[in-house]
């Protein structure tokens, strides 16, 4: 990849975040940071490919502690997000099936 | 030869379809309608690009990769189904940390391995490297401070001067690493300590109530840490990915902290937002005027409009399911039933709708601020529960008021108003709320579970 594309990517990029998130209500801005944080989890694709290049035993520890934290940023983000989302419901879906809101009482 | 030229194809598919999944899951996102098929792309999306991740060519210490994984995946899978929803922010934040921990880990591989032969490359790295470790341990100690672990706020005399010289000197260690004048595997740990150290040290001083735009804020730096080693990995996916995020993430920091009435350069240098600070503000005059459940649960059963505050008080003494099954009676009756949610009522803007929710509300009954401040006018009762500042009308009209300017509900617009409290005493911010003494408002004290108790009662005797 040359720099200059890098650049458009990390340009077009920029203004596609901007623009998914423009018009989000603000009863959903937490499951949405929670969302966002998830996806940067991608992350995990990069810690394994660095910890796959790494030779010298320091560089494997760090590496192992990436890919150790990646992965739980992507799970976690997940794990938490969908939770939120899923009760997330309309009068109509809830008069569908009646009674079946409360759930997770603690 | 050939056999890696198929593979790497096949990764480059593998990134395109996840960078397609992961901005239309996003996109579904900001919609109520959507949102739980949105968090499904997105996984699918990670899914994919993690699996074709293990077929890159030249990738060594298997063994290890999977271990990782799987412990990582197993401890976050069980600590996000379990925890309990008032506690959501902290487990964003910790997981947020532990993203920018990774960037930083990345960073730290390609640095000591020597693996950028360009400036360019090594120059990315460190700033990546720099952004993730502050992300890293800021987030954490958001964490703290959120779980309460860390209850005070570290303040002294120069602190921002202090804040300045660790930067100034990550920033030195980075120039002497990424310009290969001093690539020595010392230049690059000194490097990341002081880049720890900025994130522990920057956030120490912020209080709690300003820890949502805190959070916000490393959210969208993990997410530029990870486009940053995107670029050096030459990893089309972290790229966009983490752009996206940076970007969205900027903007919802920027939505969150207007509505707090805070602007960023506040949050991070000033060290407010802590409990009980600045009391001051003209004396507001007149009386509090209490009422009786029963009187105040007919009221409502008869009303026509009901709006309900609630604010985080309510979540605190977990009321939300019986506040929900005292407007099913009111709906019953006919009366017509609105949420009215202020953007800072959880204890990050949509944290209180993630709780109503889970208590069963449906989302068209859940108005914010900007939709439903004109309904007040024709409402019979306003019911304000657990909330204080939120409502309180010395944010409009009291220029001496640490509140002035903030956006509020105007509850004080409705015929009635009722007001649950446990007792006399000024709230959150220490600010006395003007709403309580007008002629309109009646005190109903109480633990908030037991008041609503009561009100189902009196609505049911009707």
């Amino acid at each position: 990849m040359t720099g200059i594309v890098a650049l458009y990517i990390f340009m077009l990029a920029a203004f596609t975040g901007y623009e998914v998130i423009a018009r989000v209500p603000v009863i959903l801005h937490t499951p949405l940071m929670s969302g966002s944080n998830f996806v940067h989890g991608i992350v995990l694709v990069g810690a394994m490919v660095a910890l796959g290049s790494a030779t010298t035993p320091l560089e494997k520890s760090i590496g192992f502690i990436g890919v150790l934290l990646a992965a739980g940023n992507a799970v976690g983000g997940y794990a938490v997000t969908e939770r939120m989302l899923e009760m997330f419901k309309s009068s109509g879906a809830r008069a569908a099936g009646k009674g079946g809101g409360a759930k997770g009482t603690h | 030869m050939d056999l890696h030229f198929s593979a790497d194809a096949l990764i480059q598919a593998s990134y395109l379809l996840t960078a397609f999944l992961f901005i239309m899951g996003l996109k579904r996102m900001s919609s109520p309608v959507t949102a739980r098929s949105g968090i499904l792309w997105a996984g699918a999306g990670m899914l994919v690009a993690t699996l074709a991740t293990f077929f890159y060519p030249g990738m060594s210490n298997y063994p290890l990769i999977i271990v990782a994984v799987v412990i990582g995946s197993a401890v976050a899978w069980i600590s996000g189904r379990r925890v309990a929803m008032t506690n959501i922010p902290q487990m964003i934040a910790l997981y947020n940390g532990m993203g920018g921990g990774a960037a930083a880990a990345i960073a730290a591989v390609e640095l000591y391995r020597g693996g950028q032969q360009s400036t360019a490359g090594a120059t990315l790295a460190v700033v990546g490297g720099i952004i993730g470790a502050v992300s890293f341990s800021g987030s954490l100690i958001a964490f703290g401070k959120l779980q309460g672990l860390i209850r005070k706020s570290l303040r002294f005399g120069g602190q921002q001067l202090l804040n300045l010289l660790i930067l100034a000197a990550a920033i030195v260690l980075g120039a002497l690493v990424a310009s290969g004048v001093n690539a020595t595997a010392a230049a690059v740990s000194g490097l990341f300590a002081a880049s720890l150290l900025l994130g522990l040290s920057m956030t120490l001083p912020i209080g709690g109530a300003d820890m949502p735009v805190v959070i916000s804020l490393y959210n969208a730096l993990t997410g530029l840490a990870v486009a940053f080693e995107g670029f050096v990995l030459g990893n089309a996916a972290m790229i966009i990915a983490g752009t996206v995020v940076g970007s969205a993430g900027t903007l919802l920091t920027q939505l969150m902290a207007k509505a707090m009435n805070r602007s960023l350069g506040n949050v991070l240098f000033s060290g407010f937002g802590d409990t009980g600070t600045a009391v001051a503000g003209t004396a507001v005059t007149g009386s509090l005027k209490p009422i009786e459940a029963a009187d105040a649960g007919v009221m409502m059963a008869f009303a026509q409009k009901v709006i309900i505050v609630p604010g985080y008080g309510m979540a605190v003494a977990q009321a939300q399911h019986k506040v929900w099954e005292l407007c099913q009676l009111l709906i019953d009756r006919g009366v017509t039933i609105r949420f009215a949610i202020h953007p800072v009522a959880g204890r990050m803007p949509g944290h209180m709708n993630v709780l109503l929710a889970e208590a069963g509300v449906p989302y068209d009954l859940i108005a914010d601020l900007d939709e439903i401040n004109a309904e007040f006018e024709t409402a019979d009762v306003a019911l304000i529960i657990g909330a204080n500042d939120v409502v309180n009308p010395v944010a409009r009209n009291d220029k001496s008021s640490p509140i002035y300017g903030m956006p509020i509900l105007n509850a004080d617009k409705a015929k009635n108003v009722i007001v649950i409290k446990r007792g006399q005493g000024a709230g959150f911010s220490g600010i006395e709320n003007a709403l309580f003494y007008l002629d309109n408002t009646r005190m109903l004290y109480g633990d908030g579970q037991a008041a609503v108790a009561e009100l189902i009662a009196a609505v049911k005797s009707v």
